[in-house]
């Protein structure tokens, strides 16, 4: 992400530190995760300490401070997934994928996790990309799923 | 500003309005044992060890004295049986963190805490929040400060401040309760050393 890109985003929120979250959250979602450099000027721009955005960056799980892939795959554990085969899921796409929960692949095509309910436990078991939901999936078709997304 | 009168182990205490339940009791000279607490920083009720117990208008509650103002007619009793067993509680909890702390031995002796009450998981950090705090508060250098949260979190040096400041500033070292602010100096003193001192020993084994 380049850094103009960062400064817009901070001047569209007038460097207010009462939005660091909000910021924070607009270059997660544009970048796929929060750079050192991001953080850093975020801080300057803002006011903030460092230690604080750390503070904030490290406590919400909806930011990440390691690279992310292109796609977020995301396989619902919670309950009713779980008692429907949520775990033959999260096999298939562990061996298809190649990677565990909270692991990117090297090519930074997936990262993955689990999530504990997804809110739509009638189509369980749930898989969701990039907030597009695959319910009712089967072990079988999740390998057809993935191969969508390059 | 207005005085409030309230009782603290039946002594008749005046306190100022605002004050807490803690400086009133200390500004009479009665003693409630703290570890997050510093008068240079702002009230922050992390380790509940300062927990008392109150009566107001018959009934009786447990306020954190540290945090809780003081009131118009409020009964405070520092000890009881029930607060200790609270205290006993919240130092086997701690001990499980940092079993050599001195400053939670003592207190544990008091309170009869028994420090293998729990499986130790020695993080050494009881976030007391004190170097945090202090280093943000009073020194403004925010060098350190809390990462992750819940059973992760844990403190962390921003390396390029640290850099500048702390080696010559140092000055939560001595505000830990569990010196795992020193140990970890010493431990990075000896690494760069290369000296033969038995915490690289051990973690060289
Ligand atoms: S390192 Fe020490 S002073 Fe800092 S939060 Fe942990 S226990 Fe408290
Ligand atoms: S348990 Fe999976 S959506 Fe609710
Ligand atoms: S001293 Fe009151 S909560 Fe720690």
């Amino acid at each position: 992400m380049d850094n103009g890109r960062i400064e817009q985003i901070i001047d569209k929120h007038e460097g207010a530190a009462s939005s660091l979250i909000q910021i924070l959250l607009e270059i997660q979602s544009e970048n796929h995760w929060l750079p050192k450099e991001a953080l850093t000027r975020v801080s300057e721009r803002l006011g903030v300490p460092l230690t604080r955005v750390l503070h904030i960056a490290t406590f919400y799980k909806a930011f990440s401070l390691v690279p992310k892939g292109r796609h977020a795959v995301h396989i619902c554990t919670g309950t009713a997934c779980h008692v429907r085969g949520a775990q033959r899921i999260l096999d298939a796409v562990q061996d298809t994928a190649g990677i565990k929960p909270g692991e990117t692949d090297l090519d930074m095509r997936f990262s993955l996790e689990t999530v504990n309910c997804l809110g739509c436990c009638a189509l369980g078991p749930v898989m969701e990309i990039n907030g597009k939901t695959y319910g009712k999936i089967s072990p079988a078709e999740t390998a057809a799923v993935l191969q969508k997304y390059e | 500003m207005s005085k409030v009168l309230l009782k603290i182990d039946g002594r008749a205490v005046e306190a100022k309005e605002g004050m807490t339940i803690l400086e009133a009791a200390q500004s009479a000279g009665i003693t409630i044992p703290t570890l997050c607490h510093h008068e240079k920083l702002d009230p922050y009720g992390a380790c509940r060890i300062c927990t008392v117990e109150v009566e107001i208008n018959g009934r009786t509650r447990y306020a954190v004295s540290c945090v809780y103002p003081v009131e118009k007619n409020l009964l405070v009793r520092t000890r009881s049986a029930k607060v200790d067993r609270i205290r006993k509680m919240i130092l086997q909890l701690l001990l499980c963190h940092a079993p050599d702390s001195e400053q939670l031995l003592d207190l544990a002796k008091e309170y009869g805490a028994d420090r293998d009450r729990f499986e130790q998981e020695t993080s050494f950090c009881i976030h007391c929040g004190l170097c945090v705090r202090y280093c943000a508060e009073v020194k403004q250098k925010n060098a350190v400060g809390f990462i992750n949260r819940g059973t992760k979190r844990e403190i962390s040096f921003v390396p390029e401040l640290a850099v500048l400041e702390c080696w010559r500033c140092k000055e939560c070292f001595p505000l830990c309760p569990t010196s795992a602010l020193q140990a970890a100096y010493v431990f990075i003193e000896s690494l760069k050393q290369g000296d033969d001192s038995p915490a690289l020993l051990s973690y060289n084994k």
